[in-house]
């Protein structure tokens, strides 16, 4: 009886398309409401706080396309900024289903963080991307587990703590939290709560500039012996800022245990890029079009030349700007290193031209 | 001999280009929110008339109502191919990188399929404007629109076959993207246009379902009413799409080029060409919209990837610069405009109109103003 029902409504969309042509049902639902969109993901903000005064917090609520994400994955986030769309990657904090939850902090030099700050109110209408992402937790799930996170990058480990009280995780988990001083935790009344309810489950604040916290400064390896002194039986999943990251790095290295380290990066590492030494042609296939190398990273040079290939975190970690690179060599803008693999997929928004170089985009 | 290069001395041209190009920078330094929401509006209010001409044709058997349906359908394919779908697929958004109005992702209602319709209107007639041989928009293969094409007894069927692209236009358009008359000069095989053949069977089949089967098939009884309704629709944008683009290039005064005096073309030469092989048409703004702002042709021709709603801005602005420079700027009325052109298709079906060989320029007119 469903399937029949089921077989009768495609029968009806499908109808609905060909009638629509060459738009499709999509151009003219959203007129009606933006969240009526079949085949996008958008996200409509049901709830706004703040819970620090440069971050803001918002539950989004997903339209019909959207299935659904792992804690510690991220989707790519699209608001319009004076008429241009713009997109990046934010890890939602939710519990795996129905609404989602971001945390934002505004970075004083970021276009898209500033302006997610200052405007986002209930209303508000984003795009959303499926979520992606390896930074996960294994499954079955590790009895020890060890969640370090500073800042902002609090909400892919946040998602994963709170999977794993739903899930009624047995063993025993730290989270160990960095933050400037006491006024600057993120999430400090849910942690607090999520420990009280959770037998195994601990919290451990560490303050990098001021008191009060469990712990000060920054990371070190007396910190993680002091909150989770089993750390080297336990998955130790981290996302913060790039010094946090390292230092988390570098003694998981040291110790021989980079195999039990996961990490998530959204802090761009500098990219080495020289604009004065450039020389070659770049050319963009499918559009025919073609510039002179200007030796920035080949998704600029793209939108210099008046493309706008799809993209993400312009970082090198989302991989949504990845395209086919039919000839030519590109330096990778993150490691230096250089490749001129044939019809080789690289990551537009991290690879410079060395020379001519061709983009099947 | 006096050319197109002779219009300026070398310092002139490169001062010229420099302003237009400052020009451009302004604009497209001030591109924001409010070009984003004007293309929304037009679009919502395509869509808009789109559905409640559909809609009014449910009620096609009371004549005022199939009228009022045919007249909004009209009016929504003219927004939809004109001030949304020829500006969309110029790249005028893609700043915005919203996927709905990419230039490559752009589709419109209409048989010519976008992608082969970017190839030949954006790439080949935008580049080349107006220089014979190399812009095939110059009488679409099909007419004798220039003193320069060799005349021909064919060419005496120039208004008949006028009027047929006219009426038929968006099927000119379409079988335009074939490029016919090169095959069949051996300059390009057959099989390079099979992708374009199977792009242009799967957008017609597409158009023809819509207009010509589902919608009067839906509306039962009244099938051959709605039918007819659509067929009108189409009609009405085919003659007006065909008017304002040959108004574009074609009245009197509006200049041709040879390929010699193109050859290595500066910014600015190139800048002058635009300036000379187009001409506006002047009215008032609902007229601007629904013509696409093509009836700035000449702004559209300098800037064709800046939005079209700044073309009635920056105008005035253009037009003062030709004067400075004793450049003429063409323009006037529909009818003006219209007349001219028509008087360009019947004169030239005639043998007689003065030709000049190939190292003159194609307006024996522009060498009697030279001198």
């Amino acid at each position: 009886m469903t399937a029949l029902l089921q077989q009768r409504l495609r029968g009806l969309a499908s109808l609905a398309e060909a009638l629509l042509t060459p738009h499709g049902a999509d151009r003219y639902l959203e007129l009606l409401d933006p969240m009526l969109v079949r085949r996008e993901i958008r996200g409509r903000v049901v709830a706004v706080r703040h819970q620090t005064p440069d971050t803001v917090t918002f539950t989004v609520r997903p339209s019909r396309a959207w299935r659904g994400f792992e804690a510690g994955q991220y989707v790519r986030l699209t608001a319009e900024i004076d008429g241009v769309r713009r997109t990046r990657c934010y890890s939602p904090c939710g519990p795996g289903s129905g609404d989602l939850e971001f945390t934002v902090k505004a970075d004083p030099h970021g276009l898209v963080s500033r302006h997610l700050h200052a405007t986002t109110r209930v209303g508000t209408v984003f795009g959303l991307s499926a979520a992606d992402g390896e930074f996960t937790l294994p499954s079955p799930r590790p009895e020890r587990i060890v969640l370090v996170s500073g800042g902002s990058g609090i909400t892919p480990v946040l998602a994963m703590a709170r999977r794993l009280v739903v899930e009624g995780h047995r063993g025993e988990v730290v989270f160990l939290h960095y933050a400037n001083s006491a006024d600057d935790v993120l999430y400090r009344t849910e942690l607090a709560a999520l420990a009280e309810r959770h037998r195994g489950f601990r919290v451990v604040h560490a303050h990098t500039h001021g008191r009060g916290g469990d712990l000060s400064g920054f990371f070190s390896k007396q910190h993680l012996a002091h909150a989770a002194p089993w750390f080297r039986d336990a998955e130790t999943f981290v996302c913060g800022p790039k010094p946090l990251m390292d230092s988390v790095r570098e003694l998981f290295e040291a110790e021989g245990l980079g195999e039990r380290l996961h990490t998530e990066e959204f802090t761009a590492p500098p990219l080495n890029f020289d604009t004065e030494a450039a020389e070659g042609t770049v050319r963009f296939a499918r559009s025919g079009r073609e510039c002179a190398n200007s030796g920035k990273p080949l998704l600029e040079q793209a939108e210099d030349a008046g493309l706008s290939p799809e993209h993400g975190c312009r970082m090198g970690i989302c991989f949504s700007c990845t395209q086919v690179k039919t000839a030519g060599r590109v330096r990778n803008a993150r490691t230096g290193e250089v490749s001129g693999e044939e019809d080789e997929e690289i990551q537009l928004c991290i690879s410079v031209p060395v020379g001519d170089v061709e983009i099947n985009a | 001999m006096t050319g197109l290069q002779d219009r300026l001395t070398p310092e002139q041209i490169e001062e010229f280009g420099r302003e237009l190009d400052a020009l451009r920078q302004r604009v497209v330094d001030d591109l924001g929110e409010a070009d984003v929401e004007y293309i929304r509006t037009i679009i919502k209010t395509q869509r808009g008339l789109e559905v409640a001409g559909r809609g009014l044709l449910f009620a096609g058997f009371l004549p005022p109502a199939w009228v009022a349906g045919v007249a909004a359908l009209s009016l929504a394919k003219i927004l939809d191919n004109m001030e949304i779908g020829h500006n969309v697929m110029h790249g005028q958004y893609d700043w915005t990188r919203i996927p709905e109005l990419s230039s490559q992702r752009f589709e419109w209602d209409n048989v010519a399929p976008a992608e082969n319709w970017r190839h030949s209107h954006n790439y080949l007639h935008h580049t080349f404007t107006n220089i014979l041989d190399k812009d095939r928009d110059i009488g679409y293969g099909i007419l004798r629109m220039d003193a320069a094409q060799k005349w021909h007894p064919y060419y005496l069927g120039n208004p008949v076959y006028a009027t047929l692209l006219a009426l038929l236009f968006q099927w000119g358009v379409m079988l335009h993207d074939l490029e016919i008359e090169r095959v069949f000069k051996g300059e390009r095989t057959w099989a390079e246009n099979v992708p374009v053949l199977r792009k242009i069977m799967r957008k017609a089949a597409r158009q023809i379902g819509k207009d010509y089967v589902l919608f009067p098939l839906l509306t039962g009884p009244l099938a051959p009413l709605t039918l007819v309704g659509n067929a009108s629709a189409n009609l009405v944008r085919n003659l007006w799409a065909f008017s304002i683009i040959f108004c574009g290039h074609f009245p009197a005064d509006v200049e041709s080029f040879t390929q010699e005096e193109t050859d290595e073309e500066s910014r600015g030469q190139w800048y002058l060409r635009q300036i000379l092989g187009s001409a506006n048409i002047t009215g008032g703004p609902l007229f601007h919209i629904l013509s696409g702002n093509l009836s700035h042709q000449i702004e559209h021709h300098l800037f064709p990837d800046i939005p079209a709603r700044r073309y009635p801005q920056i105008a005035a602005e253009v037009r003062e610069i030709c004067e400075r420079y004793g450049l003429p700027y063409n323009t006037g009325p529909l009818r003006k405009q219209l007349w001219s052109v028509a008087k360009k298709i019947v004169k030239l079906a005639l043998p007689g109109t003065p030709s000049g060989g190939p190292e003159v320029t194609v307006d024996p007119d522009r060498q009697l103003r030279a001198a």
